[in-house]
């Protein structure tokens, strides 16, 4: 890398750059950098490469981005803080390795962060997601009084019981970016870490995306159907996991796509809450179904190879 | 005598958790060491987030030798008893055994055993890691590469270390005292501050430890890091025009978050202190864990000052220029949420034409923003209880029932009903959605800006309380009307769908929504009959919590038995506590005692009486009276009877009491004259018809077989 080119992407002046440091730094670590999930999730827990992979014997070292919406978060643009899509930098290491603390910490300063000039701290948070059927105990983890990431040791995912616990750490990449930048508005972060008219701001890319989101989570999106899609997707999730069942002592042959349904189901259930359709009743109600198709697919993924399943054999 | 050091060192502890988790540690190890027959001079327990740590001085090295004897069969035996014994006791040879006699005996066998005693670092070894392993942490969690296979460690986060040293207190050298748990290997070495220090550092004994720790920019003893934090806040404070608000929960969990506490004071925007004191409090508080100051000299419950103290855990290169200036963002960025908050809770809803069937139905005045919240909560069907229906139908049963009871407390009915009608108001606002706690305080000040009568937002905040047997009763007959308003109904409610309290389990509240009840009556001094707002078994549900209530005051509960078995109207709290305060004082007095024995007596001889099946006449008739003193009494009854009737009508105890103990010395007489069992079935009749007057009588106040001595 020329000199011009790593300025560009230091960190502490562009997005980008702070993603490209964090990718260096787990990559390094050894983690396989993996790609966006191509699918609309809440959070980057629901990448299969964290749900599904944090079940079962087999070690497994991940780091990614995952941009997330949160339908209900949308502002129409104009809160300088808060989107209804936005990024997650997710690092899953299973199982967690016993200096994961000091890793978290090196990543910190890898993007500027000094702990000697900035106030970290580990302040208690037990994380939970009902829709996963997951809990895990951790911390937020705090810079001069802002929580910048999430630090959690699973301990069930999908009602399943962690064996080995993975380590999860989740990093608010536009929070951080505003940090170590020094900029108070979002829309305001140098996207590219250029200047002049080579400049492109968060806002260029993704201030539209937000007002016209808003108007679909809130005013737009038609319920009736979603309420429709819910219903398919909850079945289709259960059709597959019975068309691909073990026979015979065999693998689960069925699985991802099944899960992918479990994520659809979530996503659609978030839009009508964001509609407001879902009275606080049925809340509960439509939490407990998305959990029970998670739950259905993590025991499903115990019987595959990637779950750690040995199969036995025909003649067996 | 030697020294024990322990430090079992992990990653962030949760503040909340540390100062008991360190008690228990205490508890658990000195309890283990005095169980394995050692014994201690003193143990002292310390914690910051990261470490919890023992300091136990003049611990024995050795436990002692235990003795023990056990008897054998007779030295005649035959061989199979013989080779049993030696089983028994594990001796391999009878010449082991000792031979005791004994007269009626004669000479048998006895096996002297010497349990030896052992090394303290053999039984720290081994109480360590059972410690360790059954430790009550409130939730504790697996890591790691052993939370692979089932019954792996569990801690409260990952456990990283295990110092364990024990040694003489002065000369030689301390040694390790070899542990291992789940693949962490006891040393004597530990690390400093996270940042500050990273390197290891040996240690030898608790006098080290805590210095080199201390060096190595941690302060051991909570309580010291308090002291600091206060101090060093109250100085930066006073150093610019300022006071601390004190908070003493909020101290003890900050003390818990830093090993090296360093105060610092931020700023914010003075726009933002037209937010209200407590919101500015709880926002700064409850997310960023900092004090609020107010102006020097200001009132304690007037408005806070625009600077605020964090405590961060380092000693910044900078001064800590750069921590303000991030804490200062983050509490501004909160800030101007809570500000937003409260300035679109008082501005009018978008959706006012959806309410107006709310509005009819509450009488509401849609012009102004809290009826538009109430109209809204009605609206939006919030449920208070799946099978007690929305806040809405609650809210207009409260208002109903304030209504009707408004003229019993002396309130003003068309106040109380405004006020029950926007009690709930404020629960649909952005800033109690936001900050729950604050319900009710923030509906009083929403109140009070749209003009409100002062006693219904002052009901609005009120009638919520008391929350407890120490928090405040409200006064105000608006506040207090509303509150028992909406206490019957929750306890009605519950009480109709079988949802009581039952052992430990109170999930609503309900031991507290009744002894509410009973303190505003009593408190108030109300007279309230119950009977027409609850059933039977509400009512004894209520008698049960004022049992409680009057036992903490120091009433006797014989006596609060004894009035709450007559009849009398007994579903009035108030009333129920002036009989038993009457009855305590005349309980005090000769005539009372005398009164109380003479009562019993003739309690006595009647049940005895009734058991053989003697006959008592239907009633007293004066022409068989024998004895001058038969005459007088029952003369004295029949006085007494009416006088304690008309008393106990008028609800004036203590002239019932007053009228009972004229029967004092009739009944004394009569006792000591008159023999009840006398030969003629007729008169003995009489005389027992004449005792069951006396019990009657006496129990228009009490029931005096209930009381005690």
């Amino acid at each position: 890398m020329t000199a011009t080119t790593h300025f560009h992407n230091d960190p502490k002046r562009s997005f980008q750059g702070l993603i490209l440091t964090l990718h260096a730094y787990w990559a390094d670590y050894g983690c396989v950098v993996l790609q966006p999930y191509d699918m609309e999730v809440g959070a980057g827990t629901f990448h299969p490469a964290t749900t599904l992979r944090a079940l079962g014997p087999k070690p497994w070292n991940a780091a990614y981005v995952q941009p997330s919406r949160r339908p209900k978060d949308g502002r129409y643009g104009e809160n300088p803080n808060r989107l209804q899509h936005y990024y997650q930098y997710q690092v899953i290491l299973k199982p967690n390795p016993s200096n994961l603390q000091e890793l978290y910490l090196g990543s910190l300063k890898a993007i500027g962060i000094d702990p000697l000039l900035h106030d970290i701290r580990f302040v208690e948070d037990d994380w939970e997601s009902p829709t996963l059927g997951a809990w895990g105990l951790g911390w937020e983890c705090w810079c001069d009084g802002m929580e910048v990431s999430q630090f959690t040791y699973f301990q069930q995912v999908c009602g399943i019981e962690c064996a080995p616990v993975a380590g999860e750490l989740t990093y608010g990449l536009e929070r951080l970016a505003m940090y170590v930048q020094g900029v108070d508005n979002v829309y305001d972060l140098n996207f590219n870490g250029r200047d002049g008219d080579e400049k492109v701001t968060y806002g260029d890319v993704f201030l539209q995306a937000e007002q016209e989101y808003s108007r679909y989570n809130f005013e737009h999106a038609d319920t009736a159907m979603l309420l429709q899609h819910f219903v398919d997707a909850e079945k289709e999730c259960q059709a597959l996991l019975v068309a691909g069942a073990p026979q015979n002592g065999g693998v689960q042959r069925v699985i991802f796509p099944a899960y992918d349904q479990a994520i659809k189901a979530s996503h659609v259930f978030n839009l009508l809450d964001a509609r407001g359709v879902i009275s606080v009743t049925e809340r509960q109600n439509y939490i407990l179904r998305v959990r029970n198709l998670a739950k259905a697919c993590g025991e499903a993924f115990l019987l595959t190879d990637a779950g750690g399943y040995v199969a036995r054999s025909a003649a067996a | 005598m030697p020294d024990l050091l322990l430090e079992l060192r992990s990653e962030e502890i949760p503040a909340r958790m540390q100062r008991k988790a360190a008690g228990d540690l205490r508890k658990m190890i000195t309890d283990g060491l005095v169980e394995a027959g050692l014994t201690y001079e003193g143990a002292q327990e310390y914690w910051t987030p990261r470490r919890l740590t023992l300091d136990i001085r003049g611990l024995n090295a050795r436990s002692k030798d235990v003795r023990e004897e056990i008897k054998g069969p007779s030295v005649s035996a035959p061989e199979a008893a013989i080779q049993g014994f030696l089983r028994k006791a594990g001796l391999s040879d009878i010449a082991q055994a000792h031979r005791h006699a004994d007269p009626k005996k004669g000479e048998f066998y006895v096996a002297h055993l010497v349990k030896p005693g052992r090394s303290a670092e053999e039984i720290v070894a081994e109480l360590v890691p059972a410690v360790i392993r059954a430790f009550p942490w409130p939730k504790s969690m697996r890591w790691g590469r052993a939370s692979a296979q089932p019954g792996s460690l569990r801690w409260v986060r990952p456990l990283q270390s295990i110092l364990c040293t024990f040694g003489p207190e002065t000369g030689g050298e301390p040694e390790v005292i070899d542990i291992e748990v789940d693949g962490i290997r006891s040393g004597n070495v530990t690390y400093g501050h996270r940042f500050h220090a990273p390197d290891a550092i040996t240690v030898k004994r608790f006098d080290d430890y805590v210095a080199k720790l201390e060096a190595a920019r941690v302060v051991l003893d909570a309580e010291r890091r308090k002291a600091i934090i206060r101090d060093d806040a109250k100085n930066i404070a006073f150093a610019n025009g300022l006071e601390l608000v004190e908070d003493d929960a909020l101290l003890e969990e900050v003390s818990g978050l830093v090993e090296w506490p360093v105060v610092l004071m931020g700023s914010f925007e003075e726009e933002y202190l037209q937010i209200p004191a407590e919101v500015i409090q709880l926002t700064i508080r409850a997310n960023q864990k900092c004090f609020v100051t107010r102006p020097a000299g200001g009132n304690p419950d007037g408005g806070v000052s625009n600077r605020f103290i964090l405590t961060a855990n380092i000693e910044a290169s900078d001064g800590g220029a750069e921590i303000v200036h991030g804490n200062g963002k983050v509490v501004r960025a909160r800030l101007s949420d809570a500000l937003y908050f409260w300035n679109t809770d008082q501005a009018d809803l978008p959706d006012r034409a959806g309410l107006t069937e709310a509005g009819e139905t509450f009488g509401l005045d849609l012009s102004k923003p809290l009826d538009q919240r109430m109209a809204r909560l009605h609206r939006l069907g919030v449920t208070f209880h799946a099978k007690l229906g929305t806040q809405g139908e609650r809210v207009q049963r409260i208002a109903k029932l304030a209504e009707d009871l408004a003229p019993v407390v002396g309130a003003d009915p068309q106040l109380a009903r405004r006020a029950a009608v926007l009690a709930k108001a404020d629960l649909p606002t952005e800033v109690v959605g936001e900050f729950p706690e604050l319900q009710g305080v923030i509906g009083r000040k929403y109140a009070l800006l749209q003009g409100e009568h002062p006693s219904v937002a002052a009901a609005l905040e009120e009638h919520y309380k008391p929350q407890g047997p120490s928090d405040r009763v409200p006064t105000d007959p608006v506040s207090v009307t509303v509150a028992l308003a909406d206490k019957f109904d929750t306890l009605v409610g519950f009480w109709a769908i079988d949802e009581k309290p039952t052992g430990s389990k109170d999930p609503y509240a309900l031991r507290r929504a009744a002894l509410g009840v009973i303190r505003i009556l009593v408190e108030n001094g109300i007279q309230m009959p119950l009977a027409s707002h609850v059933n039977a078994d509400l009512l004894s549900f209520f008698h049960d919590r004022l049992k409680v209530y009057l036992r903490d005051r120091g009433a006797r509960h014989d006596l609060i038995d004894a009035v709450l078995a007559t009849d009398t109207a007994n579903d009035d709290l108030l009333l129920i506590v002036r009989r038993v305060e009457a009855l305590g004082s005349f309980l005090e007095t000769d005539d009372g005692k005398n009164l109380l024995a003479g009562t019993k007596r003739a309690a006595n001889i009647l049940a005895a009486e009734e058991k053989k099946g003697t006959t008592v006449a239907e009633a007293v008739e004066p022409a068989r009276f024998a004895a001058e003193q038969e005459r007088s009494l029952f003369a004295a009854v029949n006085q007494a009877e009416k006088e304690a009737a008309q008393a106990v009508e008028r609800q004036d105890f203590s002239a019932a009491m007053a009228a009972l103990s004229r029967l004092r010395e009739p009944v004394d007489a009569f006792f000591d004259t008159v023999l009840v069992n006398d030969e003629d079935a007729v008169i003995r009749a009489n005389r027992l018809a004449l005792l069951q007057r006396i019990r009657a009588t006496t129990s228009t106040v009490a029931d005096f077989s209930r009381i005690g001595g």
